[in-house]
């Protein structure tokens, strides 16, 4: 039996070290699509034999970003995209109009109305005289220049041997990091929209489920699925709700419930593997979209007592005050910012540490070049990912249930009645 | 020369933070040694800490990646 398993193990680290291997091979999988640095871009030189070195931070960042396509291994399932540009008007399709490959790492072939799909996003063609129309497309192009001082990262794209600039992605978080917005808005339902709406349907029909049998069996010990899910909803009530709302916990605890739920059910659909890897809890624009109901929730619901505590503190000196106040006022602003960055941050760290486990076959094994590396490292990074994991279990958990305590104490500090 | 200076500033963060949440498991493993019937309570409030350390050290990790310039494009 242990001679099997031993067997079995030893089977596994090959087909991973071979397959790290495969997927390496540029004429299989990245068609056409190369990462220049320095020297001019030229659309009449051929592009499929060489290929830039590999690089896991760029890697990294294209797995936890959104995608247009919702990619299940060799299966490239399309999206609805629903695009509007000022000035050009809107544009309703399905995804599979960019004419995916199977492993295409989210590159489509063909551009649609002045759109094309780069590493499984939407880019839009800003150089003018572009055929609207679905149109075959040449290698897409990617150069670092320098913009106002920065460098950047600027998409081309071929056709006709001519070169045609795109604009950046579409995206709010990348706004808000210097990215810039871009000439497009970008509404369709991405990868991440699709898993939340999964997973709130998912949840709307437990939760439901669970209710019912609780009017049906009223009075009874709980049954099924519905024990399952009490003593989770219970610890929330009586550990996060009761203690940190105080007597008004009744009106608040569906939120934090909601909450908890939420992020937890995403956290644990992200993380399995194989499954597309929706990376929705570590995307900038969710996480604020909870920080601003948390904001909101309880600044609304702030009595008298709390606006005097962040205004006017009583019972300190008045030059006192004068530091307390604007510290109390940003504080308003920081709490949901950290209660967004934390859970983003925590969930984009643990994708990104297991990709970056992951790619450490790929830098020994030297792209494909080093076979003995690549099946040397295999072994460790599965042992190092498989750890990840345990641990990103852990943290999907603590995560979802510091999210929901520090809402509670938050809104607890803002509906407190006066007790001194 | 930015990239070495943006992992540095990851590396500080992360030494406050193992400082930080060291201090805050060692003394609540202390208070659970001197009232083991409390471990509830000292537990959750354990991990909130934590997690109050943590998102300070994240923030500034997160801030020093986005600082690096060629990798949010």
């Amino acid at each position: 039996m242990r001679k099997l398993i031993s067997l079995l193990t030893f089977i596994l680290f090959l087909i991973i070290g071979l397959t790290a291997q495969e997927h390496n091979q540029p004429s299989e999988h990245q068609e056409g699509v190369v990462h220049e640095e320095g020297h001019a871009l030229d659309c009449s030189a051929d592009h499929s034999g060489h290929h830039g070195p590999f690089d896991a931070g760029q890697t990294a960042f294209h797995h936890i970003a959104d995608a247009n396509v919702y990619s299940i291994g060799p299966l490239q399932i399309p999206l609805p995209c629903i695009l509007f540009a000022p000035g050009h008007g809107l544009d309703v399709f399905m995804s599979s109009k960019f004419g995916m490959d199977a492993f295409g790492h989210g590159d489509g072939h063909k551009a649609v109305n002045g759109y094309i799909l780069d590493g499984g996003s939407v880019r839009r063609i800003v150089t003018p005289g572009f055929p609207t129309g679905v149109v075959e497309h040449g290698a897409i192009l990617h150069q670092k220049e320098m913009v106002n001082n920065k460098s950047k990262t600027i998409t081309y794209v071929c056709h006709d041997g001519q070169l045609f600039k795109c604009d950046d992605k579409s995206k709010l978080d990348a706004g808000m990091f210097g990215g810039g917005l871009s000439s497009f808005y970008d509404f369709s339902l991405t990868k991440n929209v699709v898993s939340m709406i999964l997973v709130g349907l998912l949840l709307f029909f437990a939760m439901r489920g669970v209710a019912r049998s609780y009017q049906r069996r009223d009075g009874k010990a709980p049954k099924g699925f519905q024990s399952f899910m009490e003593p989770i909803y219970m610890f929330i009530q009586d550990e996060v709700s009761k203690p940190f709302l105080g007597n008004k916990w009744e009106r608040f605890n569906p939120l934090i419930q909601a909450l908890f739920f939420l992020i937890l059910g995403l956290n644990l659909f992200g993380q399995i593997p194989f499954l597309g890897g929706s990376n929705v809890t570590g995307n900038l624009g969710f996480t604020l979209v909870l920080a601003l109901f948390a904001f909101f929730v309880t600044n609304l619901n702030g009595n008298k007592h709390y606006w005097q505590h962040v205004l006017w503190m009583p019972g300190v000196p008045a030059w006192v005050k004068t530091i307390l106040t604007p510290v109390e006022v940003l504080g308003l602003f920081i709490k949901p910012l950290t209660l967004m960055l934390r859970l983003f941050a925590n969930i984009t760290a643990g994708h990104m540490v297991i990709i970056i486990f992951t790619s450490l076959i790929f830098i020994f094994g030297k792209s494909g070049e080093n076979t003995l590396g690549a099946l040397l490292t295999a072994p460790g990074s599965l042992i190092l990912s498989l750890f990840m994991m345990a641990i990103e279990l852990l943290v999907a958990v603590i995560q979802a249930f510091v999210f929901a305590i520090l809402t509670a104490s938050y809104i607890g500090a803002a509906v407190e009645e006066e007790h001194h | 020369m930015v990239g070495t200076l943006a992992g540095l500033g990851a590396g500080l963060a992360v030494i406050g933070a193992g400082i930080g949440i060291g201090m805050v498991g060692g003394k609540a493993m202390e208070a659970i040694a001197r009232q083991p019937e409390a471990v509830g309570d000292i537990r959750s409030n354990m991990i909130l800490m934590a997690a109050l350390v943590e998102g300070a050290a994240l923030i500034a990790i997160i801030l020093s990646f986005f600082a690096q310039p060629g990798l949010t494009a």
